[in-house]
């Protein structure tokens, strides 16, 4: 059905970036063959995921790319813009206000339609996993649109790893934060030093088997509580 | 950010041993079948929940997975994408599937409704107040005399070139859609030329009407009350004012699955038919509230739940209360039986508004949406009873807000009616 397609997509959903920059080589390519550049747009509300997706296209030479930001105004932005593909989180609830638009296809030039092609379930599955959801014009070149989708999908992933690492990141912190109030407490109440109070916290994790975190968070529980 | 990881704690893990969950089978199966069911997070869930929750899907077998979802369209995609193998579904959307409308035509269909009622139509408490002054309502009148009085401000505003109104409902396919349209066109407003219709989901509707961004908006509860009490909106309808008989949310089923898992389908029919059941009972409601309280679910306070079953409604923020008779209902009255005759009443209405034209092919898909078969035949000699035939003159016993009746028999005719309607294809090209 499509032989001509030359990049197949992992099914794991991890794309590496270089394959979809590759793709976008071809991409450019095909563009040069008479067919206009795509216009992307993005749907997004966090700035950081935003600029994840429009550096991945700026790299991969598609430069008119547009965010909108916030819900308001998105059908009068989205007639202006009027893209061949629309990229959306699919956390986005702003997915039915996009339907509704559709239905109401005046007011955008051309009927749009959701994920290329059915046939090409390994990359529906990957975008799913990652939370893209992509519109795309009706008779766009598969390819063109897949090597969209497909850097859409490591970028999203790509910002999912950067949330989490910032999360840890942020755990760690407060983890450490606790800790130190613990100590605090320890040493007041019971005065003792501060390597003293850090073993008695470290004592008490070994003995209840428990992390030391969770033994502090409860030393300083039971103080606000005696506070009182 | 909701999605699928935010369905932590699968809630049948919580379902503990309820004094009054009905007494289960001596030697059981354990519980195996696992169905994941997409929803919403709206009230009239409930059977779903209490499925869930009171031991009805474990009693069938079956592991009820509840996954929270933002949007209809991300429920109609990851039913379409298997990550769903069942779904909380507004009743226009397999009709819609049916006829290969929306962004994802992926056909599915209902062999059980999840209940009736539960919508209401909001005016921000400015416009009503223009109404009150313009038309003289003292507070007391009903749905159809508050959309009279709204004409009137509309062609008010009109001639003073004001801009339109603009009201918000949640999906183009969904009975807020058709229902608020419905109200509107019922006193000569047409909803497609003297106001805009935009949609909003539906977490979003308060916030919308707090910023002025929407002049009211048709939704599920418990938004509507929750607008009145925020001292920001003005319920001026519900469904039961619309068309009392309407299907509000049905369980939305995929072909594939469906072919693939017929013997969970039908038990997973019978768990949600004795869950109904169940959750009609007032007895039950204060315990239903407090499930459905929980985070996991609609995160809203138990007690505002409670009265939306009692039907007992804040619709004014100076404190009216109206009690709306069958606001929800979950069991009574046929309330799951997917009737072929409403599919067709919410074809008629995608014909009316233009989005599909008619034609008996169209008219055979819209009915292929609705399985009043499949429930029959799960339900046959169960305690429910099950109507004898598949379709009825609908609006006879509980009349349409204007009047007219709907016979499935002649759809033109109906269309063709309406004072005010679409014209055929006329909202699909320019």
């Amino acid at each position: 059905m499509d032989a001509v397609l030359g990049l197949k997509l992992a099914s794991s959903g991890q794309v590496p970036d270089h394959c979809a920059a590759r793709a976008f080589t071809n991409l450019t390519k095909d563009s040069q063959f008479g067919q206009r550049p795509l216009r992307v747009a993005i749907i997004e509300e966090n700035s950081i995921r935003a600029a994840i997706l429009v550096d991945g296209l700026r790299e991969a030479g598609i430069l008119d790319v547009e965010v909108i930001e916030a819900m308001t105004h998105m059908l009068r932005r989205l007639s202006i813009i009027d893209p061949d593909v629309i990229i959306i989180g699919i956390e986005n609830p702003s997915r039915d206000v996009l339907e509704q638009m559709f239905q109401v296809s005046r007011l955008v030039s051309r009927p749009v339609a959701m994920f290329v092609d059915r046939s090409d379930g390994s990359m529906i599955e990957a975008a799913v996993e990652a939370g893209v959801s992509a519109y795309v014009v009706d008779g766009l070149r598969k390819e063109r649109v897949k090597a969209i989708v497909d850097m859409a999908v490591s970028r999203f992933n790509a910002f999912e790893r950067l949330q989490r690492e910032l999360v840890e990141a942020r755990s760690e912190l407060a983890s450490r934060k606790i800790v130190e109030r613990a100590k605090g407490i320890l040493m007041r109440t019971r005065q003792l030093s501060e390597e003293e109070a850090y073993a008695l916290l470290r004592q008490t994790a070994m003995n209840e088997k428990r992390k030391l975190v969770d033994i502090a968070q409860s030393v300083v529980t039971a103080a606000s509580l005696l506070e009182k | 950010m909701w999605g699928i990881e935010d369905v932590s704690g699968d809630p049948a893990s919580r379902t503990g041993s309820v004094d009054d969950t009905p007494s289960t089978r001596s030697g059981r199966r354990a519980p195996e079948r696992l169905v994941r069911v997409g929803f919403i997070p709206l009230v009239d869930m409930a059977v779903l929940v209490a499925a869930a929750e009171q031991g009805f899907a474990e009693r069938e077998g079956i592991r009820l997975q509840l996954m929270k979802d933002v949007s209809w369209s991300n429920i109609r995609d990851r039913l379409a994408f298997r990550q769903f193998d069942v779904a909380h579904m507004l009743s226009p959307m397999p009709v819609a599937s049916q006829l290969h409308l929306g962004s994802n035509p992926y056909s599915c269909f209902t062999p059980f409704a999840l209940g009736r009622g539960g919508n209401a139509i909001t005016l921000s408490l400015d416009l009503y107040r223009e109404m009150q002054a313009l038309a003289g309502l003292d507070g007391s009148e009903g749905a159809l005399a508050n959309a009279l009085a709204l004409k009137q401000v509309v062609e008010r505003r009109r001639v003073a070139g004001r801009k339109p109104l603009v009201f918000a409902m949640t999906y183009p396919f969904s009975s807020h859609n058709y229902e608020f349209r419905f109200w509107l066109a019922a006193a000569g407003i047409n909803p497609d030329t003297d106001v805009t219709m935009t949609v909003v989901p539906p977490p979003l509707t308060v916030d919308a009407m707090t910023t002025r961004a929407i002049d009211g908006f048709c939704v599920n509860a418990p938004w509507n009350m929750i607008a009145v009490e925020k001292g920001i909106g003005r319920m001026v309808a519900t469904k039961a004012d619309i068309w009392p008989s309407a299907p509000e949310k049905v369980l939305g089923v995929s072909l594939e699955w469906a072919d693939e898992n017929p013997e969970t389908l039908s038990r997973l029919v019978v768990a949600l038919d004795a869950a109904a059941r169940w959750c009609d009972a007032p007895e039950n409601h204060a315990a239903l509230a407090d499930m459905m309280s929980d985070q996991a679910y609609l995160g809203v306070p138990s007690d505002l739940i409670r009265r939306l079953f009692s039907g007992r409604l804040t619709v004014d923020p100076d404190g009216r209360v109206r009690h709306v008779e069958n606001y929800l209902r979950f069991y009574g009255q046929a309330a799951n039986f997917p009737w072929i005759s409403q599919a067709l009443w919410i074809y008629s209405q995608m014909v009316r508004w233009g989005q599909v034209a008619h034609s008996e092919a169209n008219l055979a898909q819209a009915k292929a949406a609705y399985r009043p078969d499949l429930y029959r035949d799960i339900l046959a000699g169960s305690g429910t009873s099950v109507p004898l035939v598949d379709s009825r003159v609908e609006g006879l016993e509980e009349p349409f807000i204007d009047g007219r009746s709907f016979s499935p028999d002649d759809i033109p005719a109906y269309v063709e009616g309406f004072p005010i309607r679409t014209a055929a294809n006329a909202a699909v090209d320019e």
